[in-house]
């Protein structure tokens, strides 16, 4: 069947328009240079978290392998610094759970490993292969294997690839940055992309309110010579929270909706942030693995809000001071955006390899109202882009109903926040409805 | 420092719409009205409103202070039920049973069912149904429009509805009259011009969803248009406007489902014309808005969205 390109995007459901803020989309992107300390955890993946493979004492050099999984969903994790590991130690992660870091002192060299080489491709295997060793993760955030994504199983056909460009949490445009600053890694990630499955539609799928990127992308997508069946290009999408939503996007540039519980595969689409495909054409050509990150640092205590390309494990109050330092007592620091970020316990903890953007709020920004009772507005179901009765799941929650929870679909939410984001009365929307998954899952019902 | 910071679950800002502004909208929404009962009904209907107002918000602040629980009176949802209670009571009663529909409101059917958002009836509604069926004569004399400014004596008449169910003496004011709220009436239902200009301030300000209105007066001018009855009249001669805009679309009383909207204003048009052309009252707005209130957690339980991505073939 041939496959069309929508002229515009096609309908979804709900959503918020949240402020932008993307103040930092026209500041180039710093580099920071090797702090004296790195500390990378063993879990920066959905998956089998790593065990480490060098010693305490241990010299190590940039991009050589410190850590692996023989579990299937799991990522390689490479030092980001040259030095030595001086301790191998439990760590806290965002979230709040316990793993081992692997601890190391850079020499301040930054020396490259000897083993850094392009990866020979001659098959698709080749090339999965590559993409695991590269250590790999979703780079919008979810941190799911990415190799493992490439791995399409025989039974499902992917015809098409939506290139995530969407970035459409307020202040982060550590993707935004990438599209301007590596274009060409991007269009020939996805060349890579499209020619190992054999696609045939590729969407790049950007806000409307990043013209500056759509223009960049589609100079270069709009290309005879690499691109003779014009079936690259880019696509602009309503500047609409949350437009980045996996699912929301499928629909937003396909029109086809991913049942329940399944995966953009099951409906012949392949999802990628466009950071991760950018990566994929930097390994291609240098052999060098997932070791730095751009990330967005912004927020009313920021002083000089920008991206800075960090090395991975480099300790956010390293960042901040690199950009001078915060201009207001930080009263919350973020790991993500303001929408679905997580809220941290302080900035000694390390960046991570999905991570796109720690905001630090000043005492202003990050007072929040006492919630007040339901006026049964109605905003929540309006805005939720999954069809959900957001306030009927709190009330269920808050009365652990577990029957209750199921029946309207409480697993289907996928924590957007557009719900609590809209509400008048303030109410803790997402976290009540976090609890209910809990109970749900607690209960064994896993639907 | 890591004492000092502020752990919470995201999202970690908020749209800066609260429960406050959207009641202020609504008094801004219902200001031209209440303007316009003062020109045709005189500096009396200042006195009602202030009577009213005063007496939800005292009632309000009373009984949340007994029951110790917190104060709500800043949420303003208050002056809203005061403001309602007053548009719902024609100019001529005395103040005593304004203060008193205020007590019922605020205290009967609001507070004693958790405050706002759980009340299962509107309350301004329940408590002019409650006043009509404790006063009806007071409820149902009808002043004339300017009466204040005649200096013989109070003109009583009859309202256009009354004239059209039970032919009583009077004459039907035309059109444009009963458009700008020269007829007589409840303070508040009076003048279309004022309360389609609020409607519309609150669709624009995306308070309320134009659906009910929209569907509510619609199915009124439908099964008028059948049974061959005056259109115009219809709309505009009772309190189909403001209970249509103002009183079907409070939140805690009206299915928050989209499909759920539909069929509870359609219903209510369905039932305020069974009212209007068989019933023994001019009037069924008020009944029927509180029937249709009472089925909401039936119609909202049947009109559920389907979840993204759920099989759509029934079982």
């Amino acid at each position: 069947m041939e496959l069309t390109f929508p002229t515009k995007p096609f309908k979804t459901h709900g959503g918020a328009d949240v402020p932008h803020r993307k103040n930092t989309a026209q500041i180039e992107s710093a580099v920071m240079p090797p702090p004296a300390q790195v500390v990378i955890p063993m879990q920066q993946h959905v998956g089998a978290p790593c065990t480490p493979i060098v010693k305490v004492g241990d010299s190590v050099l940039v991009g050589q392998k410190i850590a692996d999984s023989s579990a299937f969903i799991s990522a390689p994790i490479h030092s980001s610094v040259s030095g030595k590991v001086t301790k191998i130690q439990k760590v806290m992660l965002p979230a709040g759970q316990y793993t081992d870091a692997i601890v190391i002192d850079s020499d301040g060299e930054m020396t490259v490993s000897p083993d850094i080489k392009p990866p020979v491709i001659n098959s698709a295997d080749d090339f999965i292969n590559a993409v695991k060793e590269s250590g790999l993760v979703g780079l919008g955030g979810a941190g799911f294997p990415a190799y493992v994504k490439l791995k399409v199983p025989k039974d499902k056909n992917i015809d098409t690839l939506i290139v995530n460009v969407a970035e459409c949490e307020p202040y982060i445009t550590a993707d935004n940055r990438e599209a301007i600053e590596n274009s060409w890694a991007v269009l020939s990630g996805v060349y890579a992309i499209r020619d190992l499955l054999n696609l045939d539609r590729v969407l790049i799928g950007v806000e409307e309110n990043k013209p500056d990127v759509i223009k960049v992308l589609s100079k270069i997508a709009d290309n005879d010579k690499l691109d003779p069946k014009d079936i690259v290009r880019v696509f602009p999408l309503r500047a609409r929270y949350p437009q980045g939503a996996e699912k929301v996007l499928v629909k937003a540039c396909t029109d086809r909706e991913i049942p329940m519980g399944k995966l953009p595969a099951d409906v012949g689409c392949l999802v990628m942030n466009v950071t991760s495909i950018a990566f994929i054409a930097n390994y291609l050509k240098t052999g060098m693995p997932l070791v730095k990150k751009r990330v967005t640092i912004d927020g009313s205590a920021i002083k000089n809000p920008k991206n800075v390309i960090v090395p991975i494990g480099t300790k956010i109050s390293d960042i901040v001071e690199f950009l001078g330092g915060y201009k207001a007592e930080p009263k919350k620091i973020l790991m993500g955006g303001p929408m679905m970020g997580l809220a941290l316990v302080s900035d000694q903890l390390p960046v991570l390899k999905q991570n796109n953007g720690i905001l630090a709020f000043d005492e202003n920004e990050a007072r929040m109202s006492e919630p007040t009772a339901c006026i049964r507005c109605g905003r929540c179901v309006e805005g939720c882009p999954m069809n959900l009765i957001p306030t009927q799941l709190e009330k269920f929650s808050n009365s652990k109903d577990i029957e209750g929870l199921k029946e309207y679909d409480v697993m289907d939410c996928m924590e957007c926040g557009t719900c609590a984001f809209n509400c008048p009365a303030g109410r803790p929307l997402v976290q009540s409805i976090r609890l209910g998954k809990g109970l749900v899952k607690a209960a064994g019902g896993k639907k | 420092m890591a004492d000092k910071l502020i752990v919470s679950s995201s999202p970690h800002i908020k749209s800066g719409v609260t429960t406050r502004k959207i009641m202020l909208d609504v008094i801004i929404a219902l200001i031209p009205a209440a303007i316009a009962s003062v020109i045709v009904f005189g500096p009396k209907a200042l006195l009602i409103i202030a009577v009213s107002i005063a007496s939800c918000v005292a009632s309000e602040y009373i009984c949340r202070k007994v029951m110790k629980r917190e104060n709500t009176i800043s949420d303003l949802s208050a002056v809203v039920t005061g403001l309602l209670l007053a548009f719902n009571v024609p100019v001529g009663v005395n103040p005593f049973i304004v203060i008193f529909g205020g007590v019922v409101a605020i205290v009967v059917v609001k507070q004693m069912f958790g405050g706002i958002g759980q009340n299962f009836v509107n309350p301004a509604l329940t408590a002019r149904i409650i006043l009509m069926s404790s006063f009806p004569s007071q409820m149902s004399t009808w002043n004339a429009p300017f009466y204040y400014l005649n200096q013989t004596d109070a003109m009583t008449t009859a309202s256009p509805l009354g004239i059209l169910k039970t032919g009583a003496e009077g004459t039907m004011p035309n059109i444009l009259n009963m458009f700008v709220g020269v007829r007589a009436g409840c303070l508040g239902e009076t003048c279309a011009l004022a309360l389609i200009l609020g409607g519309i301030y609150l669709v624009v300000r995306k308070v309320i969803s134009p659906v009910i209105p929209l569907c509510y007066v619609g199915t009124v001018a439908v099964i008028s248009m059948i049974a061959g009855r005056d259109v115009i009249i219809e709309i505009l001669a009772g309190g189909l406007l403001l209970g249509a805009i103002f009183m079907a679309t409070d939140y805690a009383t009206s299915p928050i489902t989209f499909k759920g909207k539909i069929i509870y204003a359609v219903g209510a048009g369905i039932i305020t014309m069974l009212i209007r052309m068989f019933g023994s009252l001019p009037e069924g707005v008020s009944f029927s808005i509180i029937l249709m209130n009472i089925l909401v957690p039936h119609i909202e339980r049947l009109t559920r969205p389907l979840a993204f991505g759920k099989e759509r073939v029934k079982k």
